[in-house]
């Protein structure tokens, strides 16, 4: 008979730390679905960890690589993943970097670094985890928290609107913004190879639940929010008017644009810049 | 110009990598870098704030290469908890705080040396940094490749903290040949079992660099000698944090630096720092001609403190002043070291940019000698 411990995934090992499996997430908890969607879409692309950092904050998200990829991985202060990822790419662009951290960490505390980022077009891909409330902290008001929603900084209801986090990275000018729910695991595959690929920077918000704090706080069970979520979605490319006005959420890829990435900018620059030190002298 | 000095000097020290925001009186600085770096093949970036501009030079730097910022009083506050990150984690940079006046936004444009205490206790938690004072635009080159070299040998934050003066000081300046610069080497582990993090408080662990598929794990938490996080284990934070400041204490006698100047038998001592030092050492030159014995201690390492130096040197003093742009911050390190042993009285003087003038050092020397 085989026991349970002698079932080993095949990405325990390879792609993730085995001494640290069983891991720690929440049950319920979408953290490690997007971590399977990432290693599968890295592993047919890349086939291998090799030359990826992943950079992350403070945060449940925060810990979906660190310390559970069996990479490098660079867990900083709360806020300040997109800086640092900035540097480590800027300094060896032989590496892929990305970001994966929450929605607190990226979009309140660190929220400067990541419109920055989208407009230098830096050749990092974020992943952006929005459970719609700081959840490791004990489930407070987000930035991304639904409007009249209970948390435990909000206990008669938010009275504050959410960020359209997809519609802000387009207008800052990212070169690649998608967002997909926990549901669409599929195409949250596609778009991580799609975003792989490509230079410059790369926003992927992922919808997703806190079966511990949020979901629970309003009163909610998980299936609930996942036929919400499934319910309520509607593709950017198909959606109406009068589905945006009802509140639907907007999934799919927002935009798709080819622009330069920093790295390569930059490159021509330093030539341009010895041709004129040359001229000079 | 001091922090034109300084750039040469980050230059020869290799550094190819500066991230920073602008700041009076550090801007020049990042001016230049901005100017020479693309030159060199290293990296110039302008980030959104001081936060990010020290973030981005500690993810260089774990990618091996050597990164600097500089900044000025308010931007130093803002890069407190990044300072802190870096401590932790023991990544090597170096950060140039060109000290203006303040607190808050204070006097842009003018001298203090208000940030002493910042420097070295401006994080939360415990921890040790290494603090260097530079006094002249020459020192702001050597003292800057200095800085680089005990970053990566201790695997710490290094500070560079001249005043605005020294920062904006228009000298001659000799530079070095390239190839007599020294130019300390990380240690990288040799091989996997090699620990990254901690220690006995003695050696410091190789460095990680990242790319090279030792599958670091760093973390600003708690962590063990490979990274993991242990948040709920009191022995290894206490392993840790001990290894953290120790490896600073236990190797005081290498990192700490400072000049004495004057006679062995003066009754009068002074210790100064920055552009201070330089008017005490004209006030030896006036004092000399009314007959009075001055001798002068000045601390290059401002942090660790040369304490067991200063108590050696105020042996046989009758006072021993602490002239300071600040209303009294090393003086009370200086009252520490000296152990009661000898009266010191701090001269402090701030605002508007104004330095201490030599012939107010000899008068306030001449006034408390009476006593």
């Amino acid at each position: 008979m085989t026991k349970n411990q002698d079932i080993i995934h095949p990405f325990i090992g390879k792609y993730l730390r085995k001494e640290v499996m069983p891991h720690g997430m929440c049950p319920g908890c979408g953290n490690m679905t997007i971590a399977n969607a990432l290693i599968r879409a890295i592993d047919k692309k890349f086939g291998s960890f090799e030359k990826f950092v992943f950079v992350s904050g403070i945060g449940c998200a925060a810990w979906i690589p660190s310390p559970h990829f069996l990479a490098d991985t660079v867990h900083v202060l709360h806020g300040r993943a997109i800086p640092t990822a900035t540097g480590i790419k800027l300094a060896n662009p032989e590496l892929n970097v990305i970001v994966i951290s929450g929605d607190g960490d990226l979009a309140a505390i660190g929220g400067n670094h990541l419109f920055h980022a989208a407009r230098r077009n830096i050749d990092i891909m974020v992943v952006l985890v929005n459970n719609f409330n700081y959840g490791m902290t004990g489930g407070q008001l987000a930035p991304t928290t639904p409007p009249e929603a209970k948390t435990i900084t909000t206990p008669y209801g938010n009275i504050e609107e959410p960020f359209n986090l997809p519609a802000l990275m387009v207008e800052a000018g990212a070169n690649y913004v998608a967002r997909w729910t926990i549901i669409h695991v599929l195409q949250l595959e596609k778009s991580f190879e799609k975003a792989l690929e490509m230079e410059g920077f790369r926003f992927i918000e992922v919808l997703s639940p806190c079966t511990t704090r949020y979901v629970r706080m309003n009163l909610m069970s998980i299936e609930e929010l996942l036929e919400h979520f499934k319910k309520n979605t509607i593709n950017v490319k198909v959606a109406s008017e009068e589905d945006i006005r009802s509140g639907k959420i907007l999934v799919g890829e927002f935009i798709y644009r080819g622009r330069e990435g920093y790295l390569s900018r930059y490159s021509k620059i330093k030539e341009n810049a010895l041709k004129i030190w040359r001229s000079k002298t | 110009m001091g922090n034109e000095a300084l750039v040469v000097g980050a230059l020869l020290a290799n550094c190819r990598f500066y991230a920073g925001y602008p700041i009076t009186p550090s801007s020049e600085i990042m001016n230049l870098m901005a100017k020479y770096l693309p030159l060199l093949d290293g990296v110039f970036i302008q980030m959104e704030d001081e936060i990010a501009s020290i973030l981005a030079i500690i993810g260089a730097s774990l990618t091996g290469v050597r990164a600097m910022t500089a900044t000025s009083g308010p931007g130093f506050s803002l890069m407190q908890e990044g300072l802190g990150y870096a401590v932790m984690t023991e990544v090597p940079i170096v950060l140039v705080d060109v000290m203006r006046a303040g607190p808050s936004t204070g006097q842009a444009t003018k001298a203090a040396q208000g940030d002493v205490m910042q420097a070295r206790w401006g994080r939360h938690g415990d921890q040790e940094v290494i603090v260097i004072s530079p006094a002249s635009a020459q020192e702001m080159l050597e003292l800057t490749i200095h800085a680089f070299n005990l970053a990566d040998k201790y695997r710490v934050p290094v500070i560079l903290l001249p005043d605005e003066i020294v920062g904006h000081a228009e000298e001659i300046v000799n530079v070095p040949n390239e190839e007599d610069v020294f130019l300390y080497h990380r240690r990288e582990p040799s091989s996997k079992d090699e620990p990254l993090f901690g220690g006995d408080g003695k050696k410091v662990a190789p460095f990680p660099v990242l790319g090279k598929g030792l599958n670091v794990l760093v973390t600003g938490s708690t962590h063990t000698e490979f990274g993991y996080r242990r948040t709920q284990d009191p022995e290894t934070h206490r392993k840790l944090v001990f290894h953290l400041v120790n490896k600073i204490r236990n190797n005081r006698d290498d990192i700490v630096s400072y000049e004495i100047y004057g006679e062995d038998d003066a009754n009068v001592g002074i210790v100064a720092y920055g552009s201070v030092f330089r008017a005490a050492l004209e006030s030896m030159k006036l004092a000399a001609k009314e007959g009075i014995k001055l001798k002068i201690f000045r601390p290059i390492t401002l942090w660790p403190a040369p304490d067991i130096e200063i108590y050696n040197f105020s042996e046989g003093l009758d006072i021993l002043i602490v002239p300071e742009l600040n209303t009294k911050m090393y003086a009370l390190e200086v009252e520490r070291a000296v152990r009661g042993m000898v009266s010191v009285f701090s001269l402090n003087k701030i605002g508007g940019g104004i330095p201490i003038y030599p012939g107010e050092i000899l008068s306030f020397i001449k006034k408390n000698m009476r006593r």
